[in-house]
């Protein structure tokens, strides 16, 4: 009802609908998917993304399935767009919400422009790329590797002509190759340097384990091979002391496990980098630098559930490893500890945007329940099912031991349950 | 930088309406609706900004809204981020610059 007109005071908005039964802050797989599956039950549901086209971190996503279908991102952010329209969704884009709160049983959802409330809230916030400094890295041509999938296949436009990528992971060799796919020469992807922050991401030995797990993905036939006899962790050491110093090449783009990027050069924008070799531990070895030209580079980080508005709302925490970091504590139906707050998709761990859409109609049946419909019961469940299903045939498993970090979540939400049922006490 | 017309997978780009704005007084065509950032990277343009104390040349680094390292001046208002706004017939875009004063003189003053 109020809208705040730059620099002057709260004005009135005649004819704008701000109460909703449930607002959903996210619209990628998890938000729409839920906001779909909860206006099908007859709720008055509201999403809400600061993007300028639906679709969050799936817009980008490029990659043949192992039926040999491609999996377009982009093509899938139209279908769950229309989906939700056609259900009576009203979708609100490029609108930043910089404040939630708790008031009377109801949520107040503070946006740039207007301010809104609803019954339910779901937070389908998704990911965040986490940054890996190191020198040079401000300059312009240094970017995070999922920039460079959104320039590439959402705005189709080069994020330059020859890129390094630091970082080996399997979102990064997703994106390597989706980069050779538009035209852009990926001059090799090597780790990132051995610091306080990327330990395990800078020693071969740990990102060779991460990358075996990916071996569905048959990136190179060293890698399936490998993943064989790699089983046995003598093989594995063996395995990453016999690791060609040239790398090995998948589809082209040679993966140096032996060699970390240690300096980002160029004077008003990237020029090159230096690249050491470095020993098993991830430690450089002196004497071994080499220049490498390229005008952009591409960091990558992994990815971290992008949490910031579960904690406005006073939601707790636990940290997890397995599932990309701090994730707020729920439950299988999507509900934290808050009452009227669900959470659902990246922001509960990272996962591939088809647990994503699962978890949203998860989230998009309890919310139903929650508003008083009745006869779900059964859709809620089997809704959860679906999500332990779509999670056994993910092609892309971000965390070989995801599951292990969703029983781990569940655990605390559990733990939360014992000692009272009085929410107030519980955060 | 140039636009990747062809994609194997995602076919043609096709014909788009064209718009033109401007980037620190020059005139550049991009894409109606495509971000700041995408059409000045596909006129060659990385540095959106140079930091407020060091002068030194800002560009993209998460392209989603999150980093805020893209801050530009659109139509008069500071802190806009390139990556997320859309470009319209007109706009006037620009860059940041150092500031005269030095940041933390300046905090010295008003913290």
């Amino acid at each position: 009802m109020y809208k705040a007109v730059s620099g002057s005071p709260l004005l009135l908005e005649i004819g704008v609908e701000t109460m909703y039964d449930i607002i959903v802050i996210g619209a990628g797989p998890a938000g729409l998917a839920a906001a779909s599956t909860a206006a099908r039950e007859g709720l008055h549901v509201l999403v809400i993304d600061e993007y300028m086209k639906p679709g969050g971190r799936l817009l980008g996503q490029l990659y043949q399935e192992s039926n040999g279908n491609w999996w377009n991102g982009l093509e899938e952010s139209v279908k769950l767009n229309e989906q939700a329209v056609n259900e009576g969704v009203k979708i609100i884009l490029q609108t930043v919400v910089y404040d939630i709160e708790r008031q009377d049983s109801s949520w107040i959802i503070y946006t740039e422009n207007i301010v809104y409330t609803s019954k339910q809230l779901l937070l389908a916030t998704g990911a965040a790329e986490s940054p890996v400094p190191l020198p040079g890295w401000t300059l312009p041509g240094v970017m995070s590797v999922g920039a460079a999938q959104v320039m590439t296949n959402v705005h189709r436009v080069k994020p330059g002509d020859k890129g390094m990528i630091i970082g080996v992971n399997v979102l990064s060799a997703a994106i390597a190759m989706e980069l050779q796919l538009a035209g852009i020469d990926v001059v090799a992807m090597a780790l990132p340097p051995l610091n306080q922050l990327t330990h395990q991401h800078s020693r071969p030995k740990e990102v060779m384990e991460a990358l075996l797990h990916a071996s569905h993905l048959a990136p190179s036939k060293f890698l399936r091979i490998g993943s064989k006899f790699m089983t046995n962790p003598f093989m594995r050491q063996l395995g990453i002391r016999l690791y060609p110093k040239s790398g090995i090449s998948m589809w082209g783009i040679p993966i140096q496990l032996r060699k970390a990027v240690t300096e980002i050069y160029g004077t008003n924008q990237v020029e090159g980098v230096i690249i050491r070799t470095i020993d098993i531990n991830g430690s450089p070895v002196s004497g071994t630098e080499e220049s490498i030209a390229c005008d952009f580079v591409c960091i990558a980080g992994g990815l971290y559930p992008l949490a910031e508005l579960a904690g406005v709302a006073d939601c707790p925490f636990y940290y997890v490893d397995e599932l990309g970091g701090y994730v707020p504590i729920h439950n299988e139906k999507m509900e934290t500890p808050i009452e009227g707050l669900y959470v659902a998709g990246n922001i509960t761990g990272i996962e591939g945007a088809k647990i994503a859409i699962s978890q949203g109609v998860v989230a998009g049946y309890s919310m139903a329940i929650a508003s008083g419909k009745q006869g779900l019961v059964e859709n809620l469940q089997d809704s959860i099912k679906k999500v332990h299903e779509t999670r056994k045939q993910a092609a892309i498993r971000f965390h070989p031991k995801v599951d292990i970090g969703r029983n781990i979540i569940h655990k605390q939400w559990e733990a939360r349950q014992v000692p009272s049922t009085n929410d107030a006490t519980i955060i | 930088m140039t636009r990747i017309e062809n994609h194997p997978i995602l076919g043609k780009l096709g014909r788009k309406k064209t718009v033109t704005f401007t980037f620190d007084n020059q005139i550049i065509r991009g894409v109606e609706n495509e971000p700041i950032a995408a059409a000045l990277l596909a006129n060659s343009i990385r540095t959106l900004r140079n930091h407020e104390e060091t002068a030194k040349p800002r560009g993209i680094y998460c392209n989603i809204g999150h980093c805020f390292e893209c801050r530009v001046t659109v139509n008069g208002i500071q802190g806009k981020r390139a990556c997320l706004t859309p470009i319209k017939e007109g706009m006037i875009v620009q860059s940041g610059k150092r500031f005269a004063t030095p940041v933390r003189d300046w905090s010295g003053n008003h913290v």
